[in-house]
């Protein structure tokens, strides 16, 4: 097959891709979208041939569009531009998961600082500001005051590109010290892990600890969920344990202790999934080449 | 064995080299990104320009 993958820096992840597909005799196209021109309705060379393109691009704005022109050629694309569109926004990503029925921590979007505030009073503190548009963890804040939440709010109103004039606000969720990252391929789990840190961020970028996660029917399901309400795709789905402090407590004074629920606060579409194929069993790049040759056979649903 | 385009060091690249990954010099920490792999060509790679990763 021929298999196109949209890049502008190889990583650890798209090095085990790449090395899965030539050993299976995959013709590959390394497509570096900082040296393509997307004409619209004339493809660049060697793309309109191509069987998939698997979008890695690591900057949000590059996936959106690449994605987009390359749907617009009719070549498949994974994931969908819809998708990738989706996932970049934290707010658009809130708004999906709810309305799937999904469990999502409690949000409020305000586009003043007046009305920020006044949201910030409403959660109560602690709670949590995040950029609509961000990743690996970056500025977000864990507001414990007034005063600090007045700060936050200058500085991102004065500071920030006008996407961090959208306030994405949310209730701080009281998780056991651990996240659960689950990479999954049109809603099926490939694996699973927690990433634990002492910091409220468990990014395994910014150094948590990992460790695989077995994988139950609650949480399946509801990474199923997940998946189908931003599109599917090659996703990571990251859940939050919402009532382990409970359950502990009810443990340590002899009650029975009530199964964990989860919320779902993220859904990732240009997943890194190095972290998770070092601590598990299961061959991650495999899994996902697997995939990739199934959608290249039966094409993607428009 | 190649020359770290920053500081002139000596930069050690593993087997499976791969235009367009991302190694560090260990001398003076500046990332490289490969452009080239035979023979194998390092530049300095692009800043982080706007909002990257997962
Ligand atoms: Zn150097």
């Amino acid at each position: 097959m021929q298999i196109g993958i949209l890049y502008s820096r190889i990583r650890k992840d798209e090095k085990l891709l790449l090395s899965e597909l030539r050993e299976r005799g995959h013709d590959v196209e390394k497509l570096d979208v900082r040296k393509l021109e997307f004409g619209v309705g004339d493809p660049p060379e060697g793309v309109a041939d191509l069987d998939i393109v698997l979008d890695r691009c690591l900057a949000t704005s590059r996936s959106r569009y690449a994605t987009q022109f390359v749907d617009s050629y009719g070549v498949p694309v994974v994931n969908a531009p819809d998708t990738a569109d989706l996932c970049a926004d934290k707010a658009k990503t809130s708004i999906a998961l709810d309305d799937a029925g999904v469990p999502t921590p409690e949000t409020t979007v305000a586009f003043d600082t007046d009305s920020a505030l006044s949201a910030i009073e409403e959660f109560g503190y602690p709670c949590v500001v995040k950029p609509v548009v961000g990743s690996w963890g970056r500025l977000m804040a864990k507001l414990e005051s007034r005063s600090a939440a007045e700060a936050v709010l200058e500085h991102k109103a004065t500071l920030g590109h006008y996407e961090h004039k959208v306030f994405y606000i949310q209730e701080f969720v009281e998780k056991p010290g651990r996240d659960i990252r689950v990479v999954a391929l049109d809603g099926e789990p490939v694996a699973a892990m927690t990433r634990s840190a002492d910091h409220w961020l468990t990014n395994a970028a910014k150094g948590a600890q990992t460790q695989e996660f077995e994988l139950t029917p609650e949480v399946e399901a509801l990474v199923e969920k997940a998946s189908d309400a931003v599109g599917g795709g090659l996703l990571g789905v990251d859940l939050m344990e919402t009532n382990a402090a409970q359950s502990a407590a009810e443990q340590s004074s002899g009650d029975e202790p009530r199964d964990p629920s989860y919320t779902v606060h993220e859904v990732n579409h240009t997943v890194e999934f190095k972290a998770l194929n070092d601590c598990v069993d299961t061959d991650v790049p495999a899994a996902v080449v697997d995939w990739l040759e199934a959608k290249a056979e039966t094409g993607v649903p428009a | 064995m190649t020359e770290c385009v920053e500081c002139g060091a000596e930069v050690s690249l593993h087997e499976d080299l791969e235009v367009g990954e991302i190694v560090d010099c260990d001398t003076c920490g500046q990332e490289l990104e490969v452009v080239d792999t035979e023979p194998p060509v390092l530049d300095r790679a692009p800043e982080l320009d706007e909002d990257w990763g997962e």
